[in-house]
């Protein structure tokens, strides 16, 4: 028999990837680089939103996309399409970007020069919501065609988002089961104090709200820099 | 499918924990998780025996789980109840402002190691 200590412990399992991503939120902090962490199940419209936010945007702010996916490189040529710098990072089969993989990818990318970066997390509605990623703010896409139920079936992701933008909302008169008041009242039961925004990435509505939300949140983040 | 990403990080924390105290081998972790964390309880320790061979400091470990139950509190009516069967509505008023006070946690309450001699640390 072999003479155990038995050491407390009581910490988060997850409390190395917490010190990580606060460490680089300090960093993106110290050299004024606002990081957005976007997240949605595949297919949501994550990268046609950013190309029409790019669009919009990309006069006022220095903006870099970091692209997360298992495999291939498609969203980053697309993103460099726009303009705007692009990143693709391969998560190697991970389901997810975890903070010390975002810093890599940061530091690889160089944001000193960047105002604005986005980090197009894994598809996936459920695991990207369960590691802090070290952004500043999150945003997550549902897209009306995955239905109103969302909020109920996948509350994390919902209860972690500063923002929810509904995308699609072009296709709304096809999908008529799907309610703005109903997603709106389910968002609401599990983050009474996010912002939702409905949109389209393909017609436009909505980009001027989401623009100025984003606008809002970096000259926020800048006053407190 | 996360859950092999958080036995990553639990084994990371380990290796500071195992720095921090001079430990030489674990004998046992124990975890306490919330009902509604989200951690596939069962799934989580076949991870786990697949990790830990290639770990020397923990290959002999044994993973203990316990379960936090998930308890929710209704702010209507100032009454408690089990979350799992009723979710966010209380089954007592019938109210939706509800807030959960416990169930998703997630985290490593106790080691048992095998520490390096502390005779031969000079005392400290």
């Amino acid at each position: 028999m072999k003479d155990y200590k038995v050491i407390e412990v009581k910490e988060s399992i997850l409390a190395d990837n917490d010190a990580d991503a606060e460490a680089l939120r300090q960093e993106l902090r110290a050299e004024g680089t606002f990081l957005l962490n976007l997240m949605s199940s595949p297919g949501a419209g994550k990268t046609s939103t950013l190309v029409r936010t790019i669009a919009m945007l990309k006069d006022e702010f220095r903006i870099g996309v970091m692209e997360a996916d298992i495999d291939s490189d498609v969203d980053a040529r697309t993103i460099a399409d726009t303009g705007a710098r692009a990143i693709q990072i391969h998560t190697g089969g991970m389901c997810h970007l975890d903070a010390d993989m975002t810093r890599q990818g940061i530091r690889e990318f160089g944001t000193k020069d960047l105002d604005l970066v986005f980090l197009e997390n894994v598809g996936n509605l459920v695991c990207p919501a369960e590691f802090d990623t070290g952004a500043v703010k999150n945003a997550m896409i549902l897209s009306v065609p995955e239905g109103d139920d969302k909020p109920l079936k996948y509350p994390l992701m919902f209860q972690i988002s500063d923002v929810v933008l509904i995308n699609k909302c072009d296709v709304l008169p096809v999908f008529d089961d799907f309610s703005r008041e109903r997603v709106t009242e389910r968002i609401r039961l599990r983050n009474p104090d996010c912002d939702i925004i409905f949109v389209s990435a393909k017609t436009g509505e909505g980009f001027d709200e989401w623009a100025g939300w984003l606008r809002r949140e970096i000259s926020r983040f800048r006053d407190r820099s | 499918m996360h859950e092999m990403g958080i036995i990553i990080h639990l084994a990371k924390t380990l290796d500071k924990v195992a720095e921090e105290n001079r430990v030489t081998r674990i004998g046992s972790v124990t975890l306490s998780i919330g009902e509604v964390s989200g951690i596939v309880t069962d799934y989580f320790s076949e991870c786990w025996d697949y990790f830990k061979k290639k770990h020397p400091l923990m290959e002999e470990s044994v993973l203990k789980i316990e379960t936090i139950p998930a308890v929710t509190h209704c702010d209507a009516c100032g009454r408690d109840y089990s979350t799992i069967p009723h979710g966010k509505t209380c089954p007592h008023c019938g109210s939706g402002e509800t807030w959960l006070i416990q169930g998703n946690e997630c985290i490593i309450k106790q080691i048992e190691a095998e520490t390096a001699d502390p005779e031969e640390q000079g005392g400290d």
